[in-house]
């Protein structure tokens, strides 16, 4: 912004602070000043935040009365070191891990890729194309599709020739969806697919690791029998604790 | 209802009062604000919030009903508490008679465990919501970490939880879990040792966990969350999509010659 030869404003004074700010900023060159679109109302934490806070957690509460007093919480016979049940499950949401160590060996299952988890959520915020939010194939088109599908394959072939077909179905779904993504055209007429197409790639890896997090644990709780064999819910004692 | 208001009004005007709580009386901003910033536990939270983050839609309230969840466990976990010894077979003993003998003890396990599993649920929730949002982007990315932090935390304290009961269902499940410990490369056995002060699940484990469950994790718990509230109020406020740029530079632009 550049000094503006001829006077194009009106010098007055005024009360109203939101409309004749006492401000004074110097806009140099390379930077310029940022305009908020729209002035944001706020209201105060007291009592308005706190209050709604203490609804929400009191309709919580009830529910979770409600659920307790219909739903007595399991309580089998006393431990037992010389009686293996069958299956023997861990909580629900080690279930996925549990499901994992069926196919692979536990340093892989139960330290590998839990730590990798881990590492992977810790350092999402750190990396620039995470922050940028880009469409994953918006740029370097051709060369991130090589890249995506030497990888999907890789993975899939990898899933397969350790016969893990229920982290397979999830992925080939993701695959199949960025492969949609990817051949989008940018003036598509579906919402949908133009959305599809906006996603970068945080959000593909974040929604498959959840995709495959629902199913594995999905399938440790209610599809798993003894010896950790296939059986459906429905078919009686065996499958749900 | 206004005659209440009234002797409400007069007795936050009393000296007794006022020498507890310092935020004085009224209904101005001014007040409002104190309530916030002049009190050792409110202060962690920003005295003000943009009005839309209040909708549900912004937030689904998921991380304030993950602390409402753990408030109902700790009240719930103290009165267990008082029914319980961390003994082999006395455990066992003490859970069949909090479900036959103690008044509302079932009710009160019941409300413990389903709320265990409710805040587990949460947890996850609340970390994939936040993730969909984008409100790990800078500034609040350290307090991504946290999350992350408190998600352990939280999956460790259910863990310890489970093998309290000392039934068939508590031991296999920690067994299981326990013996994915022991694959941690060269020291799996000794970090399982250290884990179980055993080398199976024995009553030296089930002190341990109690340990763990009913005093270190919570008070880890209640340190992070601490430090995750307070987060939110320096890293600006609950991430409010539109109201910053989507775009957040990382590096700061070069300084312009002046």
């Amino acid at each position: 912004m550049s000094t503006p030869d001829s006077k194009d404003f009106v010098a007055r004074v005024g009360s109203d602070q939101r409309k004749s700010p006492v401000r004074v900023a110097f806009v140099t060159r390379r930077t310029s000043a940022q305009v908020k679109a729209h002035d944001e109302s706020i209201v105060q934490s007291f009592p308005e935040v706190l209050f709604r806070a203490a609804i929400a957690v009191q309709v919580l509460a009830c529910i979770l009365v409600l659920i307790s007093l219909f739903f007595n919480a399991p309580l089998e016979g006393l431990a037992d070191a010389s009686h293996t049940p069958n299956p023997a499950k861990a909580p629900w949401y080690f279930l996925g891990l549990q499901e994992l160590l069926h196919y692979f060996p536990p340093v892989v299952a139960g330290v590998l890729v839990p730590t990798l988890v881990v590492l992977a959520l810790i350092v999402i915020p750190y990396f620039n194309i995470n922050i940028e939010a880009e469409g994953l194939f918006a740029k370097d088109r051709d060369k991130r599709l090589k890249i995506f599908w030497a990888v999907s394959i890789a993975f899939c072939i990898f899933l397969i020739i350790f016969d893990v077909i229920v982290a397979l179905v999830p992925t080939v779904i993701t695959v199949a969806l960025m492969a949609l993504a990817a051949t989008t055209p940018a003036n598509s007429p579906s919402a949908f697919r133009r959305s599809l197409a906006a996603k970068p790639l945080s959000f593909w890896i974040m929604s498959w690791f959840l995709f495959e997090l629902v199913v594995l644990t999905a399938v440790g709780t209610l599809f798993r029998g003894p010896g950790w064999s296939w059986v459906w819910p429905w078919s009686g004692p065996g499958g749900v604790k | 209802m206004t005659t209440f208001n009234k002797y409400f009004d007069e007795l936050r005007e009393t000296k007794v009062w006022r020498s507890v709580f310092r935020g004085g009386t009224g209904k101005s901003t001014l007040r409002n604000s104190m309530a916030i910033q002049q009190n050792v536990f409110l202060h962690l939270l920003s005295t003000k919030v943009r009005k839309r983050m209040l909708e549900f839609n912004a937030t689904w309230y998921l991380g304030t009903l993950t602390l409402g969840t753990f408030g109902i466990l700790v009240i719930t976990g103290i009165l267990l508490m008082l029914y319980y010894h961390p003994s082999v077979p006395q455990a066992y003993a003490d859970t069949k008679d909090l479900q036959f003998v103690v008044s509302s003890g079932q009710f009160l396990r019941n409300l413990h465990r389903w709320s265990a599993h409710a805040m587990v649920f949460l947890v996850f929730a609340h970390m994939f919501r936040v993730f969909y949002r984008g409100a790990y982007r800078p500034p609040r990315e350290f307090n991504w970490v946290i999350g992350v932090v408190l998600l352990l935390v939280t999956l460790l304290l259910s863990y310890t939880g489970y093998l309290l009961p000392w039934d068939q269902l508590a031991f296999w499940a920690i067994t299981v879990g326990s013996n994915i410990a022991s694959a941690v490369p060269l020291m799996g056995d000794k970090v399982r040792f250290l884990m179980l002060g055993g080398h199976f699940v024995n009553a030296n484990a089930l002190l341990r966990f109690y340990v763990l469950h009913c005093m270190i994790l919570p008070l880890a718990a209640l340190f992070f969350v601490a430090i995750h509230f307070w987060r939110i109020r320096k890293d600006g406020g609950l991430y409010a999509r539109h109201s910053e740029p989507d775009v957040v530079m990382t590096t700061a632009p070069a300084r312009p010659p002046l």
